[in-house]
């Protein structure tokens, strides 16, 4: 299908986007790397009147190691947080998830920030900023803020974003010595969304964990925590973590799987991590 | 509200200026402005790699960008890197192990296959099973492809010694 | 007809100098293909051209109430909204029934829905605009209500007193039914030692072919003639409906067919938005193009394989087979497809269940209903898939209820290679056939023994892996008994014109089709080797009616046995011609000369006598120098087809192993087989990548495809994110292996070998997955796709 005619704007800078929004609203959507938001528009799921174009705005991409977090630009590309050293040492639970987001050409144009903003429920990287306890920057009307990943997904595609806001940079904690790391991810297909994620991380504390997030993704409409779970693991029971999910999640039926499907699968899924968390990282 | 815009771009070393409706899809824009037909539209989600194309050496889905982000790039397609010899190697080794049959898939699988081939390293088959994951083909059902493709990528390890 | 030595001499008429037969020669036309220089009717763009977009029904079933298309008919490049009572003036409706398929019934479908949709996606009104993208926003603006009609949406209820009949001036919901009763079926059971029951689940799943159904029809009034670009399998098949619903005489129309981006039996039927483009391009007096989108491919590509199968097996201690009975209950689309109707898939079913197996007992019914979902017909291997799935997963529970190993009871079985010919309790009839040397030759290639030692070894380790078998037999080389006899002007004959130019080369015209399995390289194999040239000096012309000899197309397998033995025919001909040109120039006899490698010789040596370009040029443009009441015939045509049986039946064995994540449900497959014989095999490579790429495809209904529909007639996953496809990363390594038993009805002797992969693949995965869960006590899975959500309920862990 082809999209409904829209107009389209280059934006110079994030100021210069967050003025367009506030002009159009919701009649206009942000163009990043354009892999979901395009797709929806092919389909006429969606017909913004404007398209503001937001991938030439200098300084809205890179990665960096400052005091003590790794910071990503939200238009920075898959593909170079793949290639990334920093992402390899700092945020390896990053690293662990990239392979899984689709395909080569769609880690060439998406990016961190689209995909976090579009927030879809089975995707890796919500799940990955949950896991790690990240946070967002947000430029809007009213100047800048943040927002804690606990706090920024609020349902089915919604998130903390406003219409007249745009992300600009995505912030996790750098890796300590006592870091641990998990991720596991199934799906029919290489490249697919989720049947079912799980990211995870914690810290060493003597021979058990603590810290412990676990963030299920494709079990519901968003990533969520599973803190029943979490709180078990980090008692040390990993199969009482297991028959916890019983409560912490409650998977709709999507076109994939059923819910008692997944959450049987998150169940395997916990196990299957709890191991990675308890080994010591290279 | 522009809802068209000049756009400059070279595409297959060639400079071209076109005014083209702003959500005029690469892929539609090459097909039919520039009657560049070699890249081929499957599904207009991303999904099936049949109008994959390079736009600043990197191998996007077609379907997935529009002509207008792509002002002052530049686009190769199937053309351009067919007639410039680049992928002889991987077109002769196709042919001979018949790894195309309607040939719908081809470019955007030839496009991806020299993408894991300049690396410079020679994958496992595995490893070129996961590159071209992304790029449907109903025909072959890979096998042959996955032949023609480390076949090629074994030749190239050896004329590199 | 048996393989007859042109002149007496030691070679059969297969063992020319220099034959291409049994070669894998590349395709020659696969260059353009990978330059991106070939055209694909998606690619055709004619002067005046307009696109169409349909507006299509939201709903399953409901009645058009109001359509007002006066704010499209203004809008920005539009030509014409053209609604469907409108389509009526120019073409008229078609009804897909077939005379040789008893009681087989249905109604009047339209090129645009009149006053009532059907299935959700069904056409209820067409825009034409300059662009697609105009078109697509023109529809946004036709103002139409509809009034939601009780869909039928199950099969096994659509037949029920309550149920609304689609079409009530056709009684009831059945389209066709099918029984039959051979041998004596009941003292069958009652005789054996055990009997296993099973209910066998196929999803419904559909071709989703790489390039998108697309035709550009362009009416010229001025000569009063359609051409029609489209991607079909079976171009005079089209000329001859086009002219029918038009209301024009055939040779009014012409049907080009140039690269096809996949077919699999999806572009073998009559579509109407294909129609309807076709009737805009004549109402509008310009050519008209329609590219099916991915999102309408989904809701109107034909579906297939929609089966739910009750079969029953009975056996005895010893292993031998008693009887076979199944139950199939089918639900189609509300119309039967035109023109070869949605009746044959159930019909092969029938046919082919127990197929393999010398077993005299076997009862069948077959009941195909209509639904108020998309239209369902032919697709790769039609029948067999579900035949097969059927037939082998009941032999395999039979083997696990005796304790016998599936390969043990199958050698019991299956008819031996000496008890031909034979004609099986279904009625279909076999030439000769090799299940035996087939299954001996798998189990080699397999190392059976190893690899059972492997699965078990595996076993004790918590691994769960399976072997799974399927033996299969395949309907190729169809003669009238398909579809002629049922009063389809479906071609089974086919026909070959070859020409000598002037400068030395062949041409043949042929009336097969290419859609990428090596069509045009067969038959370049076959009369570069039948005349004597090298390849690359055959040029090879297919779809095109104006231009080809009338034929039937490429479906059901036909291309290489049917095609190729009429090329075959052909290039002797012509070899004929030019040798009888050359004798008379040269003063000798033909008999004593030959052509070999483009030029003639003394028969059996290599002394040149004259090259064929200077035959050529003598016969052209000098024959004041040839002989009085001489006069060169430098181009011959021959057709061809079987006679002496109805179908060239193929067979061959799939194997499959696999592992199984009784954590997860998600089944690995490790590795494939196949063996198959085809008969004389014309290029073994094309041969064995045809047989990949069917295999790839069952392998997606075993595990991946399926129409998802909610109880409205609602398709759920009409994408290509949502509707999984086999990719790569998912596919095995597959190993192939061929008998060669000829058919004696053709020189060739080549029968079909397209569809044999798609037939087997699904059978042998199921057979795998049931072996690899056995110790573990689960229940038997028998329903497709063997979704990971399948497996852990069969095990129970969910």
């Amino acid at each position: 299908m082809k999209p409904a005619p829209f107009g389209y704007a280059k934006a110079r800078s994030i100021e210069d986007a967050v003025a367009l929004l506030a002009q159009h609203g919701e009649q206009a959507k942000l163009l990043a790397g354009g892999q979901s938001l395009i797709a929806t528009l092919n389909m006429r799921l969606s017909a913004p009147r404007l398209l503001i174009d937001i991938n030439g705005i200098s300084g809205l991409s890179g990665i960096a190691l400052k005091n003590g977090h790794v910071e990503i630009g939200a238009i920075t590309r898959h593909v170079e947080i793949e290639r990334s050293d920093v992402i390899a040492r700092h945020a390896p639970l990053i690293a662990m998830a990239m392979p899984h987001i689709g395909h080569p050409a769609i880690r060439n144009r998406g990016t961190i920030g689209g995909s976090i903003a579009f927030a879809d429920p089975a995707a890796e990287l919500p799940g990955c900023l949950l896991a790690l306890g990240g946070s967002v920057e947000i430029a809007g009307p009213k100047g800048r803020r943040t927002v804690q990943a606990d706090d920024f997904f609020k349902g089915l595609y919604e998130t903390a974003l406003s219409p007249h806001e745009i992300l600009t940079l995505i912030r996790v904690p750098a890796a300590a010595s006592m870091s641990r790391y998990g991720f596991a991810e199934l799906a029919r297909r290489h490249g697919d969304y989720a049947v079912a994620g799980l990211a995870a991380s914690a810290h060493a504390d003597g021979s058990g964990l603590k810290d412990i997030r676990l963030a299920f993704f494709g079990v519901d409409l968003t990533p969520l925590r599973a803190k029943g779970a979490e709180a078990a693991l980090a008692a040390g029971d990993v199969e009482k973590a297991v028959a916890t999910l019983a409560s912490d999640l409650d998977p709709p039926d999507d076109v994939q799987e059923t819910g008692p499907v997944k959450k049987h699968l998150a169940g395997v899924l916990l196990r299957r991590v709890a191991a990675q968390l308890s080994r010591t990282r290279a | 509200m522009n809802e068209f815009c000049d756009i400059t771009l070279t595409v297959n070393g060639e400079r071209v200026s076109e005014r083209v409706e702003a959500r005029k899809s690469l892929v539609d824009f090459l097909r039919e402005d520039l009657t560049l037909t070699g890249s081929h539209v499957g599904c207009e989600h991303g999904v099936c790699g049949a109008c994959t194309v390079r736009v600043n050496g990197e191998i996007v889905r077609g379907c997935l960008m529009l002509a207008v982000q792509c002002d002052g790039a530049s686009v190769e397609t199937i053309e351009g890197v067919s007639d410039s010899g680049e992928i002889t190697d991987l077109q002769n080794a196709f042919q001979t192990r018949n790894a195309l049959q309607c040939g719908f898939c081809t470019p955007g699988m030839l496009l991806t296959a020299q993408d894991l081939l300049s690396s410079g390293h020679a994958p496992s088959r595995d490893e070129i099973r996961e590159h071209i994951s992304g790029n449907y083909c109903r025909c072959t059902g890979y096998h042959a492809i996955v032949d023609a493709v480390e076949a090629v990528a074994q030749a190239r390890k050896g004329s590199r010694k | 007809m048996k393989i007859v030595a042109d002149v007496p001499s030691p070679l059969t008429a297969l063992d020319r100098p220099n034959s291409y037969i049994g070669r894998a020669v590349p395709r020659p036309n696969l260059a353009r293909l990978t330059q991106g220089r070939a055209q694909y009717v998606s690619d055709v763009v004619l002067p005046r051209m307009a696109h169409v977009a349909f507006l299509r029904s939201p709903y399953a079933h409901a009645r058009i109430v109001k359509l007002d298309k006066s704010k499209a008919e203004t809008a920005k490049g539009v030509v014409a909204v053209v609604t469907g009572a409108e389509m009526c003036k120019v073409i008229t409706p078609w009804v897909g029934v077939l005379s040789h398929l008893k009681g087989i019934k249905s109604a009047p479908q339209y090129a645009i829905a009149v006053d009532r949709a059907c299935w959700q996606g069904e056409a209820v009104c067409a825009v034409v605009a300059r662009t697609r993208a105009e078109a697509e926003d023109a529809c946004e603006l036709i103002d139409i209500e509809y009034e939601e009609l009780t869909p039928v949406t199950d099969p096994e209820t659509a037949l029920d007193p309550d149920t609304p009949v689609i079409h009530p001036e056709l009684g009831d919901n059945l389209t066709f039914e099918r029984t039959l009763d051979a041998g004596e079926v009941d003292k069958a059971f009652n005789e054996s030692d055990a009997v296993v029951e099973a209910t066998f689940i196929f999803g419904r799943h559909t071709g989703v072919t790489n390039e998108p159904r697309a035709i550009v029809a362009d009416w010229n009034p001025g000569e009063q003639r359609l051409t029609v670009y489209q991607g079909t399998q079976a171009p005079h098949m089209m000329m001859n409906l086009f002219a029918k619903h038009l209301g024009l005489e055939e040779h009014q129309v012409r049907v080009i067919t140039k690269d096809v981006g996949g077919s699999f039996g999806i572009k073998v039927h009559t579509y109407a938005d294909e129609m309807a483009t076709v009737a805009l391009s004549k109402l509008l007096k310009r050519p008209i193009k329609f590219v099916a989108d991915r999102i309408e491919s989904f809701v109107t590509d034909i579906h297939a394989r929609d089966h739910r199968v009750r079969g029953k097996i009975g056996v005895k201690k010893d292993g031998t087979i008693t009887a076979f009975e199944i139950d199939d209950l089918t639900g189609i689309g509300p119309y039967s497809v035109y023109p070869r109707t949605s009746g044959i898939e159930a019909n092969q079913v029938v046919n082919l269940t127990g197929g393999p197996y010398k077993c005299p007992n076997y009862r069948a019914r077959a009941r195909v209903v209509f639904q108020n979902k998309n239209v369902m017909c032919q697709y790769r291997a039609v029948g067999h898939p579900i035949a097969t799935g059927v037939t082998e997963g009941l032999v395999d529970l039979a083997a696990a209820k005796i304790g016998m190993d599936p390969a043990e009871l199958r050698r019991k079985n299956l008819y031996p290679d000496d008890a031909y010919p034979a004609t099986a309790a279904s009625g279909i009839k076999f030439e000769k056939l090799s299940h035996h040397a087939s299954l001996d030759k798998i189990l080699a290639m397999m190392d059976y023994k190893a690899l059972c030692a492997e699965r078990d070894a595996k076993r004790l380790g918590g691994v769960y892996r399976g072997i799974g078998f399927a033996s299969f037999i395949e309907v190729t080389n169809p003669s009238a008994a398909f579809y002629g006899v049922g009063g389809a002007r479906i071609s089974s004959q086919d026909g070959a014109t070859v020409r000598l130019d002037a400068t030395g080369a062949i041409f043949i015209h042929s009336g097969v089709t290419e859609q990428g399995q090596g069509a045009e390289a067969v038959l370049a194999q076959c009369v570069a080797s039948a005349f004597g040239v090298p390849i690359d000096r055959v040029r090879v012309v297919t779809g095109d009616t104006d231009n080809v000899p009338y034929g039937g197309g490429t479906w059901a397998s036909r291309a290489a046995g049917i095609g190729g033995e009429a090329a075959w025919q052909a290039g002797k001909a012509l070899r004929q011609n030019v040798l009888t040109a050359a004798a008379s120039i040269l003063q000798a006899q033909p008999d004593g000369l030959d052509i070999v490698n483009g030029v003639v010789v003394d028969k059996g040596t290599t002394r040149e006598r004259i090259s064929l370009d200077e035959v050529a040029r003598i016969c052209y443009f000098r024959p004041d120098t040839l002989p009085p009441g001489f006069q060169a015939e430098l181009m011959a045509t021959r057709h061809y087809v079987p006679r002496a049986w109805p179908f060239a039946f193929t067979n061959g064995i799939q194997a499959s192993y696999l592992e199984v994540d009784i954590d997860t449900g998600f089944v690995t497959l490790l590795k494939h087989w196949c063996v198959e014989d085809c008969g004389t095999v014309i290029n073994p490579q094309l041969v064995d990548e045809q047989i990949r790429g069917g295999i790839v495809q069952g392998l997606g209904g075993a595990l991946f495809e399926h129409c998802l529909y909610d109880e409205r007639g609602q398709m759920l996953n009409g994408n290509m994110a949502d509707y999984l496809v086999p990719m790569a990363v998912e596919m095995p390594d597959m190993e192939i292996g061929h008998v060669v038993t000829p058919t004696a009805d053709s020189e060739l002797g080549a029968k079909g070998a397209g569809e044999a992969g798609t037939a087997g693949a699904p059978a042998a995965v199921m057979n795998a997955i049931n072996d690899a869960l056995r110790p573990l006590g689960a229940k038997p899975m028998t329903e497709m796709p063997f979704t990971p959500g399948r497996v852990l309920r069969a095990l129970g862990r969910v």
